[in-house]
């Protein structure tokens, strides 16, 4: 059945290169989730606000992060923008397209999660005499944080996982990039991209558990 | 209103690209799904520890990206002479994947069902098998449903990564058109589109069943 | 001195004050009490400027609450409110639930602020709860740090809205305790409050609401003993 011989050394040999590449992916996670983030607050905010002129376009981003695929999302990015003159590298398409996605995924489950807070700890915070924004940030955010932590640490999960869709528009310094890289020089398939899957699970896994040791640490309540 | 060189025949093209869309989605839920009962069902029997094996498997379908079990999987039937087309390896690998969240989702939906009524099902004289069947499976659906739609949907926006084999489903047709009539925005909107309006309805559905059923309790 | 002038609020259709008219000078306190739905919770809330008003207008040391102009941050800081549901913060230590305010508000310092606070949680009982997360107190220790919360911005007024109502009836006497010594300090105090043994005791003067109206103010001895009124006296022959 096997008319092939495994060739683990060799793509061992290409590990350093790998993990240089992991670290581009755990870059770009990072700093999509930072963004990503940001904008869901305002996203969250917007959605609730009796304002059309600010519910109305943040629903659109939120519905249409959540039901396109992100694949969908890069590629507007990358080839979408192109009508316009925008030309993003795939590096910057790639960003673009997870923040995107992020953005929506947590902007819903950050409305979820101040829906959960009693609106009287905001009356509260105001009988104190504390203008909306203060009560805002040093009250319902922190709160907010807490109820939606697990989410945020899935969706950081996904955000990792999603860095490998940006070979399909040229990235090649990410982890699934390099990996696609040497695959294409090498025709060694299945042992550089089984050593990928392991390097992936390994960093699914930390994140995973380093957020569990954040959350013993910072909600002690 | 739209000045756009894209025909009825091209709108045909995407549509059929929807449906290849539709059709791997269609074989990776009915797959993933029997497996998530077979093995929700089991986690939600046996110890933590006699399922570790299982719970590791599963976990790796969920910490590794998509897109390299598709390679993987590819590499491997090529590699074992197997020949299968990439529509079967591309069902097979996307059905493992399925079932991987849908065991979270009927596991967790069978310890929602109150110990207290199984115990008074099964004091009353039920088999284990009538018990699952009569009690625990109408409560536990109610639970999993809106769940459960939302991994159908996951999955079906998950499906565009088939193109990496080859496949010709509904994003890599409009990048096709993309190539050819060379107008991406206005292709992709379409695009999104179609994909939106496939999952949208059954979202929004979704999210009043589980309104109207959390209501009735 | 807090002046309620011919209130008038609605939610909706529904009017729930319906002319109103108090005075309450520096150092009384008022208790006021009603059936639910007579519009006493609303009023305060008026009086902070929570809620807005249909007409007439609530005047707090001659300010107009209502007025446009208004700085309501500013407004509030002079009057505290302490409400039914303690509304702790549940992220804050008791001692930084009840140094928020005065340190992000009033621009104290950490140390004004700290020293501010533990003078008010010794008052109300709690010197030995201050690393403590409200979530592990009991109902009345967070009702006593609330009225701490609210002492700690050294307001004019005080409001009570029914706060003891929601705790566990053994728990009812440390709070009242609390607001005992808050009246003999002089506190200019409103309280919402279904304790008729309070209002007896520790008010200068008891008002009766009943569907939206104040139907009827006098001192203790007077309002319990004669009352003028026929539904307070329907109100209190119902009342143990």
């Amino acid at each position: 059945m096997f008319d092939y011989t495994f060739q683990w050394r060799q793509a061992l040999q290409k590990l350093p290169l790998l993990l240089d590449g992991a670290l581009v992916t755990l870059q770009i996670a990072l700093l999509s989730m930072a963004m990503g983030i940001a904008f869901a607050v305002l996203l969250a905010v917007a959605r609730n606000s009796r304002s059309r002129w600010a519910s109305a376009p943040a629903s659109v981003w939120v519905e249409v992060s959540r039901n396109t695929p992100a694949l969908f999302q890069i590629y507007m990015a990358h080839f979408g923008l192109g009508s316009y003159g925008i030309y993003l590298s795939p590096y910057m398409a790639l960003l673009a397209g997870i923040t995107f996605n992020n953005a929506g995924y947590l902007a819903e489950t950050f409305r979820g999660a101040l829906r959960a807070i009693p609106g009287t700890q905001l009356r509260a915070a105001r009988s104190l005499g504390m203008p909306s924004m203060q009560a805002f940030r040093l009250i319902i955010m922190p709160q907010m944080f807490r109820i939606a932590f697990l989410p945020m640490t899935n969706q950081m999960v996904w955000a990792i996982l999603m860095t490998s869709l940006g070979v399909t528009v040229g990235m090649n310094t990410d982890l699934a990039g390099v990996t696609q890289d040497i695959n294409v020089r090498s025709f060694r398939t299945f042992e550089i991209f089984a050593i990928a899957a392991v390097i992936y699970y390994l960093i699914a896994k930390a994140v995973t558990i380093g957020a569990q040791l954040l959350a013993s640490r910072l909600f002690r309540y | 209103m739209f000045d756009t060189a894209l025909t009825l025949s091209d709108l045909m093209f995407l549509l059929k690209g929807a449906g290849m869309t539709l059709a791997v989605t269609f074989f990776a839920v009915t797959g993933g799904t029997l497996l998530g009962l077979l093995f929700g069902v089991l986690r939600a029997q046996i110890s933590v520890w006699a399922a570790l094996p299982l719970i590791f498997v599963l976990d790796v379908f969920r910490s590794v990206p998509l897109l390299i079990q598709l390679v993987l999987a590819n590499a491997f039937q090529a590699i074992a002479g197997l020949n299968m087309p990439p529509f079967a390896t591309s069902c097979i690998v996307l059905a493992l994947y399925t079932s991987a969240y849908c065991t979270e989702i009927v596991r967790g939906a069978i310890d929602a069902v109150p110990t207290v009524t199984r115990r008074a099902g099964r004091s009353l004289g039920l088999t284990w098998g009538q018990d699952m069947r009569f009690i625990v499976f109408p409560m536990a659906l109610r639970v999993a449903l809106p769940s459960w739609i939302g991994l159908t949907l996951g999955v079906m926006k998950d499906s565009a990564l088939v193109l990496w084999l080859g496949l010709i489903e509904l994003l890599r047709s409009g990048q096709i058109l993309v190539t050819r009539l060379q107008e991406p925005m206005f292709i992709l909107m379409v695009v999104g589109a179609i994909y939106f309006l496939m999952s949208f309805p059954i979202a929004r559905l979704g999210g009043q069943l589980e309104k109207r059923w959390r209501e009735d309790d | 001195m807090i002046e309620i002038k011919n209130v008038h609020k609605s939610f909706g259709t529904l009017e729930v004050l319906k002319g109103v008219n108090l005075t309450v000078d520096k150092g009384e306190v008022v208790a006021v009490i009603g059936g639910s739905g007579s519009g006493k919770s609303t009023l305060l809330t008026c009086i902070n400027g929570l809620e807005q008003i249909n007409s007439g207008s609530v005047l707090v040391d001659g300010v107009e609450v209502h007025a446009k102009t208004t700085d309501l941050n500013k407004l509030r800081r002079k009057i505290g409110i302490v409400f039914q549901q303690f509304n702790a913060f549940p992220h804050l230590t008791v001692l930084e639930n009840v140094t928020l305010a005065p340190r992000k508000v009033l621009g104290m310092t950490n140390t004004e602020a700290e020293e501010i606070a533990v003078k008010q949680l010794t008052h109300v009982g709690l010197a030995d709860k201050l690393s403590v997360y409200p979530g592990r107190l009991s109902g009345g220790q967070q009702q006593r740090m609330a009225i701490a919360r609210a002492l700690a911005m050294s307001p004019s007024y005080v409001l009570f809205d029914e706060v003891t109502s929601a705790l566990d009836p053994q728990l009812v006497g440390e709070v009242l305790d609390t607001l005992k010594l808050l009246a003999n300090d002089g506190m200019t105090m409103i309280c919402v409050t279904h304790e008729m043994s309070f209002a007896r005791d520790v008010s200068n003067r008891v008002a009766f609401f009943h569907k939206g109206v104040l139907a009827e103010i006098a001192p203790p001895d007077q309002f319990f003993t004669a009352p003028q009124h026929p539904e307070t006296k329907e109100f209190l022959s119902n009342v143990r």
